[in-house]
């Protein structure tokens, strides 16, 4: 009789542990844990080690073999070309983000004024940049300001304009690059700011417009306020975006002239695989962290604040 | 789209209104005007690139050479196309850029959409703080990641003997490292606009949780779904770091590093075949854009001003 009891005692603990397990597979909170499983292991897997993996490559020597500690950095900040790279990038960063949001500002207003049946027409077209793939545009861009066959030049030589040597002086070159990343960028903030200007309430137009105010007031005290969020998230997610650009250089100009357009990622390339080097390329990219760190914070503030007003 | 419209004939109305005032309205049409014309200067700016490769394209080699109007296509041919929709290199390239963004689209969407519905519908612990994130896994640029990567690979080949570095099937895993958190973003944002009733009263008639995403979710979240997918296929068709880093044997290969690698051999650069492939290559994502536009700007605009 014990042992039948006991038997029966261990049967319908079991029969209450599958249950259990079954009742806690059915629980939302699993069911809900396991659907989002995947994207936490690609994201723990392909971003996240990656990530801090390369804090760990960047003190080790160039065979990988030895722990050199600063080492790398050291030698960084000795080289000229590294205070280049740094000095470059946040130009072509900066003045890229600057003429993109002002040249997007301006356009959004133009596409807003016109009557808005003909807008869906403009808009298409002047987003076409953004849609083209940029390592194909920036063919298109390589061959138009090419060294002897430059369809500008040929232009310019019919105003009596010398040959301009687009990518083969340093100055032109950096002011092609930053050129072609406005090209490219501007369409984006045009569609972010023209959604902007459409979420602005006609009525606050109507009431500055009763007050007296003219156009620049009106931009100035009702515009830019409304638009102030989007303004400021879609700058900062550019400066990333820009900050970390590879396409644009790399095909343009791959660094030359000797050297003297690189920026941080074209030149971790360069480094890490083209040179074999992986751990200096690693610390070469490493000091982009800094700056995406701050905008990161910054877009992060902003988003919770806007959740917090929703 | 109504309030546009309604704000549209309200403004047709006015400036009818306005009309008998006679400064305003002269204002108001010479802002017009100015508008056109910039608009109509942006736009030749905008599209001289796509417009030169067109241009291009169509001539043949003695004619780019030649010292005559670049601007113009004295003798059009198609022999460009010809020779580059005939090369089984080029299709190798057109190929593999299709089977990887068509399957990179797929992972994505069976990796985010699940996620997404998750994290926007049943609040689990940390879901905050995964949502929190996933978006700024997106802010993680490519560039700081390709090096770590590509010695990951190395290790993981000593380790396991299996190969990944120079194989186009890897992109099928790093890939999703930047589409899928943007697309989770995005979807996370879209299903919070759809109404909690639904899938509740789906769940209360007695549907399970596969059931009420499969039968209920999925069809009223995909115009979100459509834009999140359209996304992903142009960053996986366009994705130039990884391929170049990863892949360098033809046959691996995929179309935007394929066309640099290939066709310029040395400091010759063939640029009517260049053109010719770069304008195929801009192709697929432009006919997507051109057909599905709303959707595009939807997808584009969603990421910073919902969520």
């Amino acid at each position: 009789v014990a042992v039948t009891v006991f038997q029966s005692a261990e049967a319908l603990t079991t029969v209450q542990r599958r249950s259990g397990l079954r009742r806690a597979m059915q629980r939302k909170s699993v069911i809900a844990f396991l659907m989002t499983l995947p994207l936490i292991l690609l994201v723990l897997i392909f971003v996240l080690y990656p990530a801090l993996y390369s804090l760990h490559l960047a003190t080790l020597n160039k065979s990988m073999e030895r722990f050199v500690g600063f080492g790398n950095f050291e030698f960084l900040f000795r080289r000229e070309t590294f205070w280049m790279v740094v000095k470059q990038s946040c130009i072509f960063a900066i003045t890229a983000v600057v003429f993109k949001a002002v040249f997007g500002f301006v356009i959004a207003h133009f596409v807003h004024n016109i009557p808005s049946k003909g807008q869906r027409k403009w808009r298409g077209m002047l987003l076409v940049p953004w849609v083209i793939p940029p390592a194909m545009s920036c063919l298109a861009w390589l061959w138009l300001f090419d060294p002897s066959y430059s369809a500008f030049n040929w232009l310019l030589q019919k105003v009596a304009i010398g040959p301009v040597p687009w990518t083969g002086d340093a100055v032109w070159a950096r002011c092609v690059i930053i050129l072609v990343n406005i090209w490219i960028g501007a369409p984006f903030f045009m569609i972010m700011y023209l959604a902007a200007l459409k979420s602005v309430p006609e009525q606050l137009y109507e009431a500055a417009a009763v007050d007296g105010a003219n156009w620049w007031q009106r931009t100035w005290y009702v515009t830019l306020p409304m638009m102030r969020n989007i303004i400021a998230i879609t700058a900062l997610f550019s400066l990333i975006v820009t900050f970390a650009n590879f396409d644009i250089v790399r095909i343009l100009t791959a660094g030359g002239p000797i050297d003297q357009t690189h920026i941080f990622a074209t030149w971790a390339f360069r480094v890490g695989i083209e040179s074999g080097d992986i751990p200096l390329g690693a610390s070469v990219s490493l000091f982009m962290l800094p700056i995406l760190t701050i905008a990161a914070i910054f877009i992060l503030r902003d988003i919770n604040r806007r959740g917090n007003e929703a | 789209m109504t309030a546009v419209a309604v704000s549209s004939i309200t403004s047709d109305r006015r400036a009818r209104y306005q009309r008998s005032r006679s400064s305003i309205s002269r204002d108001r049409a010479w802002a017009l005007r100015w508008s056109y014309v910039f608009l109509i200067l942006f736009a030749i700016v905008f599209l001289t690139p796509p417009a030169y490769m067109l241009i291009t394209s169509l001539k043949t080699s003695a004619e780019i050479s030649a010292a005559t109007n670049p601007w113009w296509v004295y003798a059009p041919t198609l022999d460009n196309y010809a020779a580059l929709l005939s090369s089984a290199q080029f299709l190798t390239f057109f190929r593999n850029s299709a089977v990887v963004s068509v399957l990179v689209v797929s992972i994505t969407m069976l990796i985010s959409v699940p996620a997404a519905f998750a994290l926007s519908r049943m609040r689990f612990w940390g879901s905050a703080s995964i949502a929190t994130g996933v978006f700024l896994t997106y802010l993680v640029p490519e560039t700081l990641l390709f090096l770590p990567l590509f010695k990951m690979f190395a290790v993981f080949n000593e380790y396991t003997g299996i190969e990944l570095i120079n194989r186009w099937w890897v992109l099928l895993f790093i890939y999703p490292t930047l589409t899928v958190p943007f697309c989770t973003w995005v979807m996370i944002g879209y299903f919070a606009s759809i109404p909690r009733e639904l899938d509740e009263a789906a769940l209360i008639d007695g549907a399970n949780y596969r059931q009420v995403v499969t039968r209920i979710f999925i069809p009223v979240a995909l115009p979100g779904i459509i834009a999140a997918a359209i996304f992903a296929f142009t960053v996986s068709w366009a994705q130039f770091l990884y391929p170049l880093a990863f892949t360098t044997s033809a046959d691996q290969l995929v179309l935007p590093v394929g066309i640099i690698t290939s066709l310029i051999k040395g400091d010759v650069f063939n640029w009517g075949q260049i053109m010719t492939g770069a304008l195929l290559g801009a192709a697929p994502p432009l006919v997507i854009y051109a057909f599905l536009m709303d959707y595009y700007i939807a997808g584009l605009t969603a990421g910073a001003t919902k969520g």
